[in-house]
């Protein structure tokens, strides 16, 4: 009865996740099952960013960083480069610690920073990691990458160039880490990442440390990145730098504002709407208008390729969001609540004068 | 730690004991030079015109700002230098001049934050749902809704802090103040922006905190007259110096003092 009750405000997260999981069964088309699980691996990296930008309000621009470290992690450990072949199991989750330990490592530098410099420095991160893969041939496999990396088995079955286990294995991994990241947003932790983002200087008067607390954040976001990397890079057979560029930062954190920064399960909807929307959405749309041009005999329809036109409709979009809805598809509530700041503001004065005994003035305190 | 300074070991019963505490921002002084002692139990109070460097003083103390000299003797402990939340889990909470709620959480949270040195789930326990941290965070919660209860925000616990009247967010900074179980309470023109009735009920309950808690209050404050009932001792600060000290009443006839309000009332 206690479990029953305990997920009772989950009963459209579960009817959600049960669809899911029966999805490989309604759809047989590899393709779209092999976008799914690509969509699971983003939306693993959208509930790690969403720790550091949504729980901790830090604007992290570079998290592909962890993305690649999590991916070469697995790939030096797991193929024939090294001659080295760890069981996937515990380097899944030995990447995932890698990926932390380097979150850690590169946010140090940052504690000071805050907002925009944040952000420049971040992107700079972002830059360095794929470059430094890139220019270490002799241990990265450079340009080329890494190539044959090793399969996932699971009591000696196969996962191969299936991608239905991906899916199931990665949608195991989205469940296991949204209830750590509720537990971790329910706790001290959660609540000092909120603390921090809202007043530095207060939450250390009240006996927070910024800078474990901050270190922590960029740790538990690059530990699901970890993951998400090394589930890619076994399913995808190869690594190499340029899966990592900007771009992936940019449409992570475009899923994380998408969604509702702050809110779990907005987060995940926003990774998984924007993802099929890049890759089956904008094909789609590119065959239609093709084809409709070849009808109607409208030449231009039948060149447009909308996929590469995704990063302007990004453009679009964000813009419009920003305009129509801020706080993002599916705002978590306290998010709601500062995006609509000035609104809260104007209706608080008014109120006050209607205040009960316990506050006769509204004088702002002396400046002195 | 034990960190002494050679030339003061604690006397017994003083809780704070700041020495030659200077504080300049490049060729500005705000603090100079200023010797300051809370015992324990007490409630003292700092008060001085506009700009006399009392708030600067106190961040000094608290750890906010590193003083450029002088040493600061906290608990039995050098803490000149320490970081904020470190002279925060030693025993030093405080609220701020302008009220630093965190705006968008929960009273209740607000509050919970108070008590997070106090917590003892580390992460690895959090992600794994260690049943010990669900009774501690159970316990937590039900100590942050007495705290909200002792200082009159009952039935307020599930407001944004933002949206709580000012007064109330007043409440709710020294709340989340005593959350932190502190045996030193700094706080910083608790009244202003209150009137004359307001601000003697708040003295009434920094009477309460003292006699029910047991707690030892610095209080900085910028009217005269609101402290007179309620500190024990009484430091004047002017130009970043201590121009007097003494009780209440031997303060109220300071020429000196007296001087350097009225000058400060004709300038503005």
């Amino acid at each position: 009865m206690g479990a029953l009750q305990r997920l009772a405000p989950y009963r459209v997260v579960l009817g959600v996740l049960l669809l899911v999981l029966i999805y490989p069964l309604l759809d047989r088309n590899a393709g779209h099952i092999n976008a799914a699980a690509d969509a699971a691996v983003f939306i693993l990296l959208a509930l790690g960013l969403n720790i550091v930008v949504g729980f901790a309000g830090l604007l992290d621009l570079g998290y592909a960083a962890f993305f690649a470290i999590g991916s070469y992690a697995y790939a030096l450990a797991a193929s024939p480069f090294y001659h080295v072949h760890v069981p996937f199991w515990p380097m899944l989750l030995l990447s995932a610690l890698i990926a932390a330990v380097f979150g850690a490592l590169l946010g140090a530098p940052t504690l000071r920073l805050r907002g925009d410099y944040l952000a420049i420095v971040t992107l700079g991160f972002g830059e360095i990691v794929p470059t430094v893969f890139l220019n270490l041939p002799k241990y990265t496999g450079g340009t080329n990458g890494i190539v044959g990396i090793d399969q996932p088995t699971f009591f000696g079955y196969r996962f191969g160039f299936n991608p239905t286990p991906y899916y199931y294995t990665l949608i195991a991994i989205i469940v296991l880490s949204v209830i750590a990241i509720l537990r971790l947003r329910d706790s001290r932790l959660g609540r000092a990442w909120l603390a921090v983002r809202e007043d530095e200087v207060a939450a250390a008067s009240m006996g927070i440390n910024l800078t474990t607390t901050k270190l922590l954040a960029f740790s538990f976001g690059a530990f699901f990145s970890g993951f998400g990397g090394a589930l890619y890079v076994s399913k995808l057979g190869v690594v190499s730098p340029d899966q990592f560029n900007f771009t992936v930062s940019f449409t992570v954190l475009a899923m994380v504002v998408l969604g509702g920064m702050g809110n779990v399960f907005g987060v995940i909807a926003g990774a998984a709407i924007l993802y099929e929307f890049q890759t089956l959405f904008l094909t789609d749309l590119s065959q239609w208008s093709h084809n409709l041009g070849h009808a109607w005999g409208i030449s231009l329809l039948t060149q447009i390729d909308f996929v590469n036109l995704k990063f302007l409709l990004y453009g679009l979009g964000l813009v419009l969001l920003m305009l129509l809805r801020p706080e993002g598809l599916f705002p978590a509530k306290r998010i709601r609540a500062i995006v609509t700041e000035t609104v809260g503001e104007a209706e608080r004065a008014p109120a006050l004068g209607a205040e009960g005994p316990g506050v006769e003035t509204t004088a702002p305190p002396d400046a002195g | 730690m034990n960190e002494t300074t050679g030339e003061a070991p604690m006397p017994g019963g003083l809780l704070l004991d700041a020495h030659g505490v200077t504080k300049a921002f490049g060729g500005l002084t705000a603090v100079n030079h200023v010797d300051f002692t809370v015992p324990e139990q007490s409630v003292v109070s700092l008060i001085g015109p506009n700009g006399a460097g009392k708030t600067t003083f106190f961040n000094v103390i608290a750890g906010l700002y590193r003083p450029t000299g002088g040493a600061i003797m906290f608990a039995g402990r050098n803490i000149t230098g320490w970081k904020p939340h470190e002279v925060a889990r030693l025993g030093m909470a405080r609220t701020f001049q302008s009220i630093r709620v965190f705006a968008n959480m929960t009273s209740l949270e607000n509050v919970l934050i108070g008590m997070h040195s106090h917590l003892k789930a580390d992460p690895v326990r959090i992600v794994v749902g260690a049943p010990a941290i669900a009774a501690e965070e159970e316990a937590a919660h039900r100590t942050a809704r007495e705290l909200l209860a002792f200082v009159g925000l009952r039935g307020r616990e599930e407001e944004m802090a933002k949206n709580l009247a000012y007064g109330d967010q007043r409440r709710l900074e020294i709340a989340r103040a005593l959350a932190l179980r502190p045996r030193l309470l700094l706080l910083d023109e608790p009244a202003a922006g209150m009137n004359p009735e307001e601000a003697r009920r708040l003295m009434e309950f920094i009477r309460r905190l003292r006699s029910e808690r047991r707690l030892t209050v610095l209080l900085i404050e910028h009217q005269m007259r609101v402290v007179m009932g309620v500190a024990d001792r009484v430091t004047v600060l002017d130009h970043g110096e201590k121009i007097a000290e003494g009780t209440p009443d031997e303060i109220r006839r300071n020429p000196q003092v007296i001087e350097a309000y009225l000058g400060k009332a004709a300038a503005t």
